[in-house]
């Protein structure tokens, strides 16, 4: 039963609750009129510390496609945030407002302060490089509708895999499918923490720099930005910033029904003559990440279901 | 040979770290303590080649889970009658409040007044504890 559970990392829930989350998923993609109105009277609040254009517009036209309403904010600067309220404060004053919250916030484990604060369930909506659970459960969807099963891939997942939390959230929830292999790619400067692969559970992994050398091997390849804003050097982002750029060219090598994902929003790091090869599906994932996000608010807010 | 005087009522920290001696005594506030103190550093000792040993001529309630955080292979003897009435084995705690702090620039901790944040021990042999927040490693 998800009914005022919270999402804070992936793992909060069992492979069990992930599966009804996705075949939810499944259903309103096949009929979404069945479910325009389910969230009629609920409110979602989006808390968001940092600027998001994606998630919090994937967020907001999910609880509006379920005739639900949305307030919320895009910087703590426009908030009482900025007068010193503490997170516990403020979702328990939210709370008071909303059915259900979305929190994004620099600072990694902030979500999972405000759960311990809050009556009404909390999204985690990305937490600085730590957790970011609804990408993941938008990749582990795309995973199962494209490739037909989320377990017995090689997955390679490219770029910054220091601070890159959609990588983080996702090797984490993989590795608890069975016979996946991982490669990470990435400079050394920007390797996968320790921390992630001590979780690992029995699984195979390899790293490399080299995206050419594996590419042939891989069912999926996970491309990720390198991002601006971890960096505290200017300098050293520019120098890692296009360490890895895919191109059709690159792509030649590549198994014919690879599938290529990336979390968006991209910079450098796949050439736009990729778009057009249908194994780019990284604007479908966009919008698996709607259509999940829809399952999850139904399934936390425990509406019911008449579709 | 520096003599001691066996103590009568009270408690003996043995087989602490050499050099660790004098990190436990502050830790237990003993710098401050009105009652017989004793810290004898550098001890020759059959197990450990040289090992610290702390003295204290009173019953004191003592934070084992700081101890063991700090050193879980010293030993704590409580003296009666100048006889060892009990010994208590330490280990390392399996969890943490209050003690560690996160050194993670970016963990919530750094911002929010939060007590008793939670640790977890994740590694023995570095004794490196997970914090509940953020997950990021640290150690005392």
């Amino acid at each position: 039963m998800l009914k005022g559970r919270h999402l804070i990392e992936p793992n909060d829930f069992t492979i069990k609750e992930l599966d009804e989350i996705f075949t939810l998923a499944e259903d309103i993609i096949k009929k979404p009129d069945a479910y325009s109105d389910i969230c009629r009277g609920k409110l979602l609040a989006t808390l968001f510390y940092e600027p998001s254009t994606r998630t919090k517009f994937s967020f907001e036209a999910a609880m509006l496609r379920l005739g639900g309403n949305v307030i919320g904010f895009s910087e703590a600067k426009s908030t009482s945030v900025a007068k010193g309220e503490s997170i516990a404060d403020t979702i328990r004053t939210i709370g008071c407002y909303a059915d259900i919250a979305v929190m994004r916030h620099p600072k990694e484990g902030a979500p999972k302060l405000a759960s311990k604060y809050s009556n009404i369930p909390v999204i985690n909506a990305g937490d600085g490089g730590h957790q970011h659970p609804t990408q993941t459960l938008t990749d582990l969807l795309t995973i199962k509708l494209i490739k037909k099963s989320i377990s017995n891939h090689t997955i390679g997942l490219c770029g910054d895999l220091k601070f890159g939390r959609t990588v983080h959230s996702l090797v984490k929830a993989l590795s608890r499918y069975q016979n996946i292999k991982f490669v990470f790619i990435s400079p050394s400067e920007l390797k996968i923490p320790q921390y992630i692969k001590d979780e690992l559970k029995g699984h195979e992994y390899y790293e490399t720099s080299s995206l050419e050398d594996v590419i042939d091997k891989l069912d999926i390849l996970y491309m990720t930005r390198v991002q601006r804003e971890r960096f505290i050097s200017e300098e050293e982002y520019l120098r890692l910033k296009d360490s890895y750029i895919l191109t059709l060219e690159k792509l030649k090598n590549a198994k014919k029904d690879m599938i290529i994902m990336h979390p968006l929003p991209r910079v450098n790091e796949i050439a736009m003559e990729v778009d057009s090869d249908e194994r780019a599906v990284y604007f479908k994932q966009a919008r698996f990440g709607m259509f999940v996000r829809m399952a999850l608010i139904i399934k936390l807010l425990g509406v019911e279901i008449y579709a | 040979m520096l003599n001691i005087d066996a103590i009568k009522k009270g408690i003996v920290i043995d087989h602490i770290k050499a050099g660790c001696g004098y990190k436990i005594f502050k830790e237990l506030g003993l710098h401050k303590a009105d009652y017989t103190v004793a810290l004898i550093k550098n001890v020759p000792s059959n197990k450990l080649g040289k090992k610290d040993l702390i003295k204290i001529e009173n019953e004191i309630d003592l934070d084992l889970t700081i101890l063991g955080l700090i050193d879980p292979d010293i030993t704590i003897n409580i003296i009666e009658n100048e006889k060892i009435k009990e010994k208590i084995k330490l280990s390392l705690p399996k969890t943490v409040k209050g003690i560690l702090k996160c050194k993670n620039p970016r963990c919530v901790t750094t911002i929010e007044k939060i007590e008793d944040v939670e640790f977890t021990l994740v590694d023995e042999k570095t004794k490196e504890y997970k914090c509940e927040y953020c997950d990021a490693k640290t150690s005392l």
